[in-house]
């Protein structure tokens, strides 16, 4: 089934956030941020900006009526600042005006005076500094300290990830309209309508049953909009509830890059040993997450690096050691992958410097020590694996033996192109690692023309949940797609939602919804055999129609529905579901915290100009565990999508910042993301079906997060051929492996290259 | 965003000379009072509430603003992809303006819209619409309907979900539907073959009725007025001036004919300070002496910043990386700059005093811009290296002239960008290198000189240190795409 928004898509008659037809009397608001990354606030002067044409009110922090916080899992984050500015961008006032123009006029006519204090962007320093967001947490199984005296050899070293801008294309933002008795309805581009609702009852002292919070669909979110959204809504609201008018907010480009946070760049450290045979004895990992200047959801995104941190390997002895330090950047946030990806590079890297120094392939480590079910993680949960099955079935069926071959030919033959190739299996754990935020409602109407409408906690932001929510009900009733509708979200129909995130959207709500559908069709069914003079046990229904021991009936789906009404039978449920058999001790750092494990392999195969230090991408070729895909269409586009972000991630994507502080990549002239030049030539991709059962809805396991960490694979070829241009290339293991690093591994002087000093970074004379 | 409501200082309704802007959006004429800085994309969203016109970088890098300008070029009517959020509506003057809701037909998908869907090519759909019309332009133009032609048509659209392998499905099977198309003409056979509304076939006739009477009132025909700004193609400028640029009195150059000609006088090469970089990629002159010209220009920019981003507009960016400024100072392109009543000539080479400092006083445009054409033994190479290879500004740019005679160099012309405070012409490497024979000790000895004729500094796009290897290594790439034989160290 195709994606069922692709009509009003394509014809561009998808209402977001900004298409919203707005209201007589709106006005509108933009944020005055910090222009210092650290300081005290000496002085705020507003009133030239208070005389600019068309401005209502600029609002700062001292009038907000409830809390002027809006941390989610810490409470450390103003919504404007008061005293002391944390990061550049910081909220500082907000300027209500007639026109968006007016707004952001008066906006320039602000006056801050800051008294500068010390800035920190690099973690590691924030960590000496003991400016730590929450105590760090190891996770550890068996015993390295004496495993490492079983290792033959031994390596060390060091492994940085930049950030990620989310790039959704539709930026943030919101609309606030008043309602009666003091009840505000908020229109938000966010991935957690609740967490909007939440943040804004917080800031306006009111309680949630007055926020209701409507969401029909994103122009993509990423993780970007699952905490973040609620800065806006949250203004916004604040504006509604002091001047009892719509207001409304979205975000220019520039503003959305400077004022919200990325994903996390990580520098960590990194100790591998293993035996003659290739096996991974041991691994030691020291992640240092630049956190940002506020907690946001670091501590989560810092969970999750250490539940992934060995990725699809089975390592006997592990420690895992992570610190989440603040820094001052805007606080970075969730973004696909959720810290996953940050510690699967580090064990890469590991196993590519062992690779390197032991003068074998990578693979051959790799293939080694994949998970086989019944393997322990360092977090105690036992593994039902598809690792092997994956990486053997990549390897046959795209000839891995026979293109390392052809890439050893290609390299005797050209002097200035090279070719790499890279395998990079993935495995990555299905469920919320927080155990309580799984759990969602549905609620399902059966109208009594046999329409069925459907809400649920789910956003739809490009991942296609809505469909499968659609699939859900017309499987389960066996009706035709098109008597349902899937409703935008709202906090008034669905409360107490998690985000939209952790892949397991369409999992926890298809489950719910699966339970709506299923009382019904239950109570429908007893309605039937009423009529039919049988047991609800003898009824089924198919296409629409009512079956009596199989055989056809005359009784149709909507003549049933009828029926039902008449006979005052609720054609309604709302359904609650919370994955079983999940738990986790964080005091023990054990548990089973996850449903399932997604699993897969890509190979990846790149051609460097060596000469110009550039790069393409020849192919990626997947085999990915999908379970029993329910949607195949849909699937298929997060796997191409996730693979081409995470490549996007490990190549050209570089974010930059001075030590200031200030954001230098701020705009799409400086921060490239792929374009479709720039993606794999070609792209395959194998759909493991596997029979074992799985707690995936209709287990169809879930897709949204793991693909993107086939990117990675990318970083490892472009290494993998600087290596067949010049042998002894000294390359850090630091990525965005940009066409500078390329090109300055290949022929600059033998050193090791520091990144890109951030201290030189002072002097943008370029203009676009 | 709110309607715009501008404070326009000289704006008064009862003067004479104001001119209503009209121009056709989809199926209807237009006509409006506001002031013709006012953006396309502004317009159609906020004025007329089309909201599948989508903004997303206002500043032509997304393409999620995508929309169509036909215009009648003598008998032909031509379309062409532009990004709304840099294009005045001063600028559309007679032209027909075409978002998604004008390609939509009634009650069903267009083939270019269920293609999209067959092959799963929206997901989160923002983007879409901007797929969808730069498509559209694909079936309305008279390229050939290949499937890297259709990839072109959509170069300058990011999407960020998909990863773009659905959506090059999508662009392969249009492209097929085109095949049966042969030498019919592109619009009649859009609107006959159902694959854009029949409204299509009418549009020329009455942008011809509405030019007719444009020309009839003259008003934008009148000659240049003091105290404004110039405005091409608005790629720069209306990223640079955002917030100020719809309060300006504009001269809108793209409404001046005289300034769109291009043309050939004995080895001269010529063209109007209005040419576009596309126009300048159609012209046979380009194509007949530079066979690569268009291969060069794939690197820059995006199609629908090439179809409005005019030549003489990134000469006077002064940015020291202008692209086209490179090219061209390696050509020693002259400049004729006017001021609307005398005209002088100045060299391309002359134009740079020092960052973003020019020879040219304010109320100077680029009239014309020449060059010689080059002879059989002149070759052209030109070198760019960015982090994403399209649609990104170098890291280091270069361009070399150069003629030869057997191994021997006569005339060498060397360029670089990136590498100093304005577009450099590496006057003295130039120099050494006539001469002298092409061989490695020379390029190195080249390479040498030419470091210190350089000053880069670390930025966003590169520390210092890659982009003196990175002219370098450029250096080495234009000799050996010059000389294959050379086998470089």
């Amino acid at each position: 089934m195709k994606n069922i928004d692709s009509y009003t898509h394509a014809r561009g008659e998808s209402m977001y956030l900004d298409d919203i037809p707005v209201l007589n009397g709106t006005l509108f608001g933009v944020a005055f941020g910090s222009p210092l990354a650290h300081g005290a606030i000496r002085n705020l002067d507003i009133s030239t900006a208070l005389q600019s044409q068309g401005v209502i009110k600029i609002i700062v922090a001292t009038e907000i009526p409830g809390e002027n916080e809006i941390g989610g899992i810490i409470a450390d984050e103003p919504l404007l600042a008061g005293h002391h500015v944390h990061f550049i961008g910081m909220p500082v006032a907000f300027v209500v005006a007639e026109t968006e123009e007016a707004a952001r006029v008066a906006v320039k006519k602000i006056a801050i005076d800051i008294e500068p204090l010390p800035v920190i962007t690099d973690p590691r320093e924030a960590r000496k500094k003991g400016e730590l967001i929450v105590p760090p947490r190891t996770f550890a199984i068996g015993d390295t300290t004496a495993a490492w005296s079983q290792c033959d050899y031994i390596f060390e070293g060091m492994a940085d990830t930049n950030g990620q801008e989310h790039l959704y294309i539709e930026t943030q933002g919101a609309y606030t309209i008043p309602q009666e008795n003091g009840a505000i309805k908020v229109y938000s581009s966010t991935q957690g309508p609740t967490a909007v609702q939440r943040c804004v009852s917080r800031v306006l002292g009111l309680p949630m049953h007055q926020i209701e919070v409507d969401v029909t669909r994103l122009g993509g979110g990423f993780g970007g909009k699952e905490d973040q959204a609620n800065t806006w809504a949250a203004l916004c609201a604040l504006a509604t509830y002091l001047l009892k008018k719509p207001v409304k907010y979205s975000l220019n480009r520039m503003e959305d890059m400077l004022m919200t946070g990325k994903r996390h760049p990580y520098s960590s450290d990194f100790k591998i040993g293993l035996d003659k045979k290739l096996k991974i004895v041991a691994y030691e990992a020291v992640f240092h997450q630049n956190a940002g200047a506020a907690a946001d959801l670091s501590p989560a995104v810092m969970e999750r690096t250490l539940f992934h941190s060995t990725n699809s390997y089975y390592i006997p002895n592990v420690k895992s050691t992570a610190y989440s330090c603040r820094t001052h950047l805007p606080p970075n946030t969730a973004f696909r992958g959720f810290g996953g990806p940050q510690g699967m590079f580090v064990i890469e890297a590991a196993i590519a410097k062992a690779a390197a120094e032991l003068g074998v392939d990578a693979s051959d480590i790799q293939r080694k020590n994949l998970l086989q079910t019944g393997d322990e993680f360092p977090y105690g949960q036992k593994v039902v694996s598809e690792a092997g099955e994956c990486w053997d079935k990549a390897s046959s069926l795209y000839s891995a033996d026979k293109l390392k071959e052809e890439i050893i030919a290609f390299n005797a033959a050209n002097k200035w192109k090279k070719k790499g190739m890279s395998f990079m299996p993935v495995c990555f754990g299905i469920s919320f690692t927080k155990t309580l935020m799984n759990q969602a409602r549905s609620l399902v109407h059966v109208y009594s023309d046999g329409s069925v409408n459907i809400s649920t906690g789910a956003v739809e932001m490009g991942q296609g949940v809505n469909t499968k929510m659609l699939q859900v009900a017309a499987l389960t009733f066996s009706i035709d797609p098109a008597r349902i509708k899937v409703n935008s979200t709202n906090t008034f129909r669905i409360a107490n939602t998690s985000p939209s995130a952790a892949s397991a959207t369409a999992d926890l709500n298809g489950k719910a919804t699966l339970m709506a559908c299923s009382a019904i069709l239950n109570r429908l069914k007893q309605v039937a055999a009423d009529d039919q003079q049988t047991s609800p046990d003898a009824i089924t229904l198919k296409n629409e129609m009512v079956y009596k021991n199989g055989e056809l009936t005359e009784l149709s789906w909507k003549q049933l529905v009828m029926n039902a009404f008449i006979k005052r039978v609720s054609l309604s449920e709302h359904a609650h579901y919370a994955t079983p058999a999940i738990h986790f001790d964080a005091t023990k750092e054990k548990g089973h915290p996850f449903a399932y494990h997604v699993f897969g392999t890509a190979i990846t195969v790149v051609t460097v100009d060596c000469l110009r230090g550039i790069y393409e991408t020849d192919m990626v070729k997947i085999v990915h565990d999908f379970g029993s895909s329910m949607n195949p269409a849909i699937d298929k586009g997060q796997i191409e999508g996730g693979l081409v972000q995470g490549i996007g991630w490990m190549t050209m994507e570089e974010i930059i910042y001075d030590t200031a502080g200030k954001l230098r990549s701020n705009a799409l002239s400086t921060y490239k993301v792929p374009d479709i030049y720039s993606v794999p030539r070609e792209v395959a991709i194998h759909f493991l079906e596997t029979q074992t059962d799985n707690l995936a809805i209709f287990r169809s396991k879930a897709v949204g997060e793991p693909p993107l960490m086939y990117g990675i694979g990318a970083y490892f070829a472009i290494h993998n051929a600087i290596k067949a241009f010049r042998p002894d290339a000294i390359i850090p293991f630091s990525a965005p492996l940009t066409p500078e690093k390329v090109l300055m591994s290949l022929h600059a002087a033998l050193e090791p290259i520091n990144e890109i000093d951030e201290q030189t970074v002072n002097h943008l004379a370029i203009s676009i | 965003m709110a309607p715009i409501i501008v404070i326009y200082p000289n704006f008064k309704l009862t003067e004479p000379q104001i001119t209503l802007i009209q121009f056709i959006l989809n199926e209807k004429e237009i006509s409006t009072p506001l002031p013709s800085g006012v953006l396309l994309l502004d317009f159609i969203r906020y004025h007329r509430h089309l909201t599948g016109t989508k903004i997303g970088c206002r500043e032509g890098d997304c393409g999620a603003c995508t929309v169509l300008v036909g215009e009648c070029k003598g008998y032909q009517l031509h379309y062409r992809a532009v990004t709304s959020c840099l294009t005045a509506i001063g600028s559309v003057q007679d032209k027909h303006i075409v978002t998604v809701e004008g390609t939509n037909l009634p009650g069903v998908l267009n083939p270019i819209q269920q293609s999209m869907c067959d092959e799963s090519a929206t997901q989160c759909g923002f983007c879409t619409p901007g797929f969808v019309v730069s498509l559209a332009g694909f079936c309305l133009s008279d390229k050939v309907p290949s499937q890297q032609n259709a990839i072109a048509s959509i170069d300058g659209n990011i999407c960020r979900c998909t990863g773009y392998k659905s959506i090059e499905r999508a662009a392969n099977n249009i492209t097929d539907l085109l095949q049966q198309r042969k030498d019919a003409d592109p619009i009649e056979f859009a609107t006959t073959n159902g694959i854009l509304p029949a409204y299509f076939a009418g549009i020329k006739a009455r942008l011809q009725v509405m030019a007719a009477h444009r020309t009839s009132n003259g008003k934008l025909e009148a000659g240049v007025v003091a105290s404004h700004k110039f405005l091409g193609g608005g790629t720069d400028l209306y990223v640079q001036q955002h917030d100020t640029m719809h309060l300006e009195t504009i001269d809108h150059l793209f409404n001046k004919p005289a300034l769109n000609t291009i043309g050939q006088v004995e080895n001269a090469c010529y063209f109007g300070g209005a040419t576009t970089v596309t126009d300048l990629m159609e012209s046979a002159v380009m194509q007949q002496y530079f066979p690569d010209f268009r291969s060069v220009a794939k690197l820059i920019s995006s199609t629908p910043i090439r179809n409005i981003a005019t030549i003489a507009g990134n000469f006077i960016n002064a940015s020291p990386i202008g692209d086209f400024t490179i090219f061209f100072l390696a050509l020693d392109a002259q400049l004729i700059l006017s001021d609307g009543t005398t005209t002088r000539q100045l060299p391309l080479r002359k134009l740079y005093k020092g960052y973003k400092s020019l020879d040219k006083r304010p109320e100077e445009f680029i009239e014309k811009i020449y060059f010689q054409l080059p002879a059989a033994n002149t070759r052209l190479s030109f070198e760019k290296v960015s982090k994403r290879t399209h649609l990104d500004i170098a890291s280091v740019n270069t361009a070399i002239c150069i003629s030869t005679s057997g191994h021997i160099i006569e005339r060498v012309a060397l360029s670089a960008g990136g590498v100093g405070p304005v577009p450099a012409f590496l006057a003295r490497t130039s120099a050494w290198l006539q001469g002298k024979p092409i061989n490695n000790s020379v390029i190195e000895k080249a390479i040498e000189i030419a470091q210190t004729e350089i000053s880069p500094i670390s930025d966003a796009r590169g520390s210092e240190a890659y982009k003196r290897l990175l002219l370098s290594q450029l250096f080495k790439a234009h000799f050996m795409k010059l000389s294959p034989g050379l086998a470089l160290a």
